[in-house]
């Protein structure tokens, strides 16, 4: 199977194009075989765009053919991408997996998208999600649920579970997919790829449609370290348009990646290994962090005193936020509108209550709630002074280390429908994740097992805030030492039940 | 007062009014958006873009020339600048406001804690507190007609400042001039143009009626808003309105409703537009898509540093450097421009600035007022109005001559020693023909002349008149008076 073109790495297939022993429009027509292969199992696309997939493919070919020297071109040039439905590609459809913007056209660019094309990437298509990011299962998406590919009974995780199971699947040979409160680690984790999500700040959110605007960072999801490396170097970076991205320096995040941990001081937190956490998954994790101490690495507990009280105050400021940003979706300007409405308000209630799902408007609900008068106090802003706490928590921790070492999902993938109707549930699922989208610190989840039933298992690096280079550098070297990350899923053996 | 009766008689109420006025700011574009902020008559949603439109995944960029105009405001009006400010989100659902919520500034406003002084109702300058003044962003525009709703966002996104006073008006006259106030003073600024007409400033009032034992004892009554007043006419005529609605209805003992007011312009009455029970809740927050506005003292003192001479100054140099009266400064200096134009030919002129003054709100004014003008939109310059009183002050034309050589002047746009020599209009002052002029007109009015003698000197003035008729307004009059005395008073 490693010899399938579709299951190269993008740092392989990218020597390949150099070396001229590849053209990337075979490489593209292979992931596109590929996909009808397999998408009808797995359904990790929404959209594909095969033609201006092939048409950038040959364009790519063509600057291959003419450069004098190929090393110089950028790292991803005629690299087939897939992009999470969140995120905006000028005249694609893009949905965010809702009803009320099935027909939408977006008439601009992400700046994420915009500078994986001028690196020349060949963007294959939208990948599904849940509705606005709000899940960790896909199982929210209006449109339909992705199959786990080493499991097709299975949630990919969530949000960016297309992405996540693309990856995986060699549907693609690396996704961008979007982290609000675990939203690319979790299904990373779930799926056995490399997922990061960036500082806040890191990554321009420019054409991301937003959930909570405070917390959304985009991320690469890829199938070794290396790859998400490559592609964090070409997306990250200050963005004018975006007035909360951070003009902070750009290091190349592949030249980071040294192998050597000796001296690294990495960080055990003792509230990240929880009773009613599946027996498999600590094993792993801590036989993971035992391997980065035989690399040479420190290994220090720590405490995170107030991660208990991460997913309650996730859960006010992310619908509080959500509640706002979503407010746009009035069937006046684009997207859904009710045929049947008679009048103005009519308009806005009969196209919201058709066009959102039961997890988009429960949280629209909540954080409604959650900012009303009266309440404000209570629960905004009592949350935002929390997430101040929580922020000291990782502060203070990154004081005494440079990694914290921890699981990235408390269970490895659930069966589809499991917990579809216990939203609660549901939440924990990201119960390791989002403390540092709160703190807006960075993180990354990389294989490091699998459980009994043969599903892939988690490890989450966290660095301090703009600390890619060392959790990348960590991730990487523990990559080197395990072969966790070159299993594929036996997906054509599979029963697609 | 009425202390020991319970029935308070009309006119003895207090007014407590406050104030706010949003006004649209003279920025290129818009406040998040690089969008032509000049909306006015363009073609509908013709000044949009994806941010304006809030389109799904767009964020907004704060203009700083805005953040400027607003600090420059700020700081005309004595008001605190806050180095740490933050904007936040208003929630509402209208379709002329695309995002669904208003980004505007709750709790930590850019402007705080300052004044602007009028002259109160008994003619002592009064003190009116700004609460503060803020930054936010002009909504679209919503027509509906003929069941159907449409929505034009060109003004979606167009910088608007928000002055909120404290409640320290005490009468509609007092809200007038405080309004005529702050719009010169934003104009003077260059941050807003003052124009109602087109919705540059907006007013609303809060207002509530008090007896003096409630003052007394720190009380106050109940608080009625009145909103969309699109001129400061309809200002002072809804607190009028209103103060004697109030009035009746607490002498009749009702009681005052807390309810947000209209005001219909045609029927000249406030009518209700929503109960306090109805009133919306905003729900605002920090909006997370912009970080904290941070100003540093530094730029905050060159921002002041620039800040242009404002009115009361200038009207205290003007009365003393310049000699003229106040009520003349106060005209010269309502608008800047008119200001400016005034000095300058101030400088020009070699005889005293009074001279000018008193040509400039004289007969420029008048003549500006005929035809709705701006002084400095007229072909006129400050060195040619000097040139002029030159003229007059060495006896080339007379008074009265000049003022026909200003219209002149204005409605050609030529020199006034050209107008001079093209229409003949050079004083005469030659003794000897002048002289046969009088004589002719004496001779011809016997009985005019008897009536002097019989002691009706007013009739100097007459006899002026017709040598002036004669001479078609060039005599000089001080000669005509000259020759004039010695024919009568002489023999
Ligand atoms: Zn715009």
């Amino acid at each position: 199977m490693a010899d399938e073109l579709y299951s190269l790495t993008i740092h392989e297939a990218a020597g390949m194009l150099r070396r001229g022993e590849l053209s990337s429009v075979a490489l593209t027509e292979a992931v596109l075989d590929r996909v009808v292969a397999v998408d009808n199992d797995v359904k990790a696309y929404l959209a594909l765009t095969p033609e201006a997939a092939l048409a950038d493919a040959a364009a790519a070919d063509a600057l291959f053919a003419a450069a004098d020297d190929p090393a110089r071109l950028p790292a991803l040039l005629g690299i087939p991408l897939a992009v999470k439905d969140v995120i905006l590609v000028e005249g694609v459809p893009t949905t965010c997996g809702s009803r009320i913007l099935e027909d939408f056209m977006p008439p601009y660019e992400a700046t994420v998208t915009a500078k994986l094309r001028a690196a020349g990437a060949v963007i294959l298509g939208k990948t599904n999600t849940d509705e606005f990011a709000m899940g960790s299962s896909t199982e929210n998406s209006a449109y339909f649920t992705t199959h786990n590919p080493w499991d097709l009974s299975r949630v990919p995780g969530g949000s960016s579970g297309g992405s996540a199971a693309a990856v995986a699947a060699g549907e693609c040979l690396g996704a961008l997919g979007s982290d609000t409160g675990g939203s690319v680690r979790q299904p990373a984790g779930l799926c056995g790829v490399v997922g990061l999500k960036p500082t806040y700040g890191r990554v321009s959110r420019y054409g991301l449609v937003a959930f909570a605007s405070s917390l959304d960072q985009i991320g690469p999801l890829a199938r070794d370290v290396t790859d998400a490396a490559l592609l964090l170097n070409t997306i990250a970076g200050y963005d004018p348009r975006d007035s909360t991205s951070m003009n902070v320096p750009v290091p190349d995040y592949r030249a980071a990646l040294t192998g050597d941990v000796r001296g690294l001081r990495v960080g055990v937190p003792r509230e990240y290994f929880i009773d009613g956490m599946q027996p498999q998954v600590e094993q792993a994790v801590r036989a993971a962090i035992d391997t980065l101490a035989a690399l040479g690495a420190e290994v220090v507990e720590i405490r995170l005193p107030n991660t208990e009280h991460a997913l309650p105050v996730y859960y006010l400021i992310a619908p509080a936020e959500a509640s706002a940003n979503l407010a746009r979706f009035d069937g006046v300007r684009y997207g859904l509108r009710h045929p049947d409405a008679e009048t103005m308000w009519q308009g806005y209630t009969m196209t919201r209550g058709a066009g959102f799902g039961p997890e988009v408007k429960r949280r629209i609900m909540l954080g409604t709630y959650a900012l009303s008068a009266g309440y404000y106090d209570a629960y905004y802003l009592k949350a935002q002074q929390v997430r101040t706490l929580l922020k000291q928590d990782f502060d203070q921790a990154f004081q005494q280390v440079d990694v914290i070492a921890c699981p990235t999902s408390p269970t490895t993938a659930f069966k589809i429908g499991e917990k579809a109707d216990d939203p609660l549930s549901m939440y924990l699922a990201d119960v390791f994740t989002l403390s540092l989208n709160l703190a807006g610190n960075c993180g990354l989840s990389l294989p490091c097992g699998f459980d009994a039933a043969g599903l892939p298992i988690g490890l989450q690096l966290i660095g301090p805030a703009f600390g890619e280079g060392t959790i990348l550098r960590a991730a990487h070297a523990y990559e080197q030492a395990t072969d966790w990350h070159l299993q594929r899923p036996m997906l054509n053996n599979m029963p697609a039940d | 007062m009425t202390a020991n009766s319970t029935v308070v008689a009309t006119g003895t109420y207090l007014a407590v009014i406050g104030m706010e006025v949003h006004a649209q700011l003279q920025t290129a574009s818009k406040m998040f958006c690089s969008c032509s902020a000049d909306y006015w008559e363009a073609a509908p949603n013709s000044h949009v873009c994806p941010v304006c439109l809030a389109m799904p995944g767009v964020l907004p960029v704060i203009n700083e020339h805005a953040v400027e105009q607003t600090v420059r405001s700020g700081l005309a009006l004595h008001c605190q600048i806050a180095p740490f400010s933050v904007f936040a989100r208003k929630n509402y659902s209208y379709p002329d406001l695309p995002k669904g919520y208003q980004i505007s500034q709750y709790e930590l406003p850019l402007c705080h804690d300052g004044f602007l002084v009028i002259d109160g109702d008994d003619g002592q300058p009064r003190r009116i507190g700004i609460r503060r003044a803020h930054l936010e962003e002009d909504t679209g525009k919503t027509i509906h007609a003929d069941g159907v709703s449409l929505v034009d966002l060109n003004r979606a996104g167009v910088p608007l400042m928000e002055i909120v006073t404290e409640s320290d008006l005490r009468s509609a006259d007092e809200a007038y001039r405080y309004l005529v106030k702050l719009r010169t003073i934003l104009r003077y600024l260059g941050v807003n143009s003052g124009d109602m007409e087109k919705g540059a400033m907006r007013c609303e009032v809060n207002l509530s009626l008090r007896t003096a034992e409630q003052a007394a004892r720190g009380e106050y009554g109940v608080k009625v808003e009145v909103k969309n007043l699109n001129s400061f006419k309809a200002v002072r005529d809804s607190i009028a309105y209103e103060v004697a609605r109030q009035t009746a209805l607490l002498d009749s003992g009702g009681t005052v409703q807390q309810v947000t007011m209209g005001w219909d312009e045609d029927r000249r009455r406030t009518i209700m537009q929503r109960s306090k029970e109805s009133s919306e809740d905003y729900r605002y927050f920090p909006e997370p898509d912009l970080p904290p506005l941070e100003l540093s003292s530094q730029w905050i003192d060159g921002v002041r540093a620039s800040l242009p001479e404002l009115p009361d100054a200038k009207v205290e140099r003007f009365t003393g450097e310049y000699a003229i009266s106040r009520l003349d400064a106060e005209a010269l200096t309502a608008e800047r421009s008119v200001a400016e134009w005034f000095e300058d030919a101030v400088h020009a002129y070699s005889g005293p600035p009074r001279e000018v003054a008193n040509w400039v709100t004289g007969e420029l004014f008048a003549l500006l007022n005929a035809q709705e003008g701006d002084i400095t939109a007229l072909d006129l310059s400050p060195d040619d109005l000097a040139a002029l009183l030159t003229l007059v002050d060495t006896g080339v034309i007379n008074r009265n001559t000049g003022k026909r050589v200003l219209a002149e002047m204005i409605s050609t746009g030529q020199p006034p020693e050209v107008i001079i020599d093209a229409q003949g209009l050079a004083q005469v002052s030659d003794e000897a023909g002048l002289a046969q002029i009088v004589d002719s007109v004496l001779a011809a009015n016997p009985d005019a002349v008897t009536k002097y003698h019989d002691g009706k000197t007013s009739l100097l003035g007459w006899f002026m008149g017709q040598v002036m008729k004669e001479t078609r307004g060039k005599a000089n009059p001080d000669v005509v008076r000259g020759l004039l005395a010695e024919r009568l008073d002489h023999r």
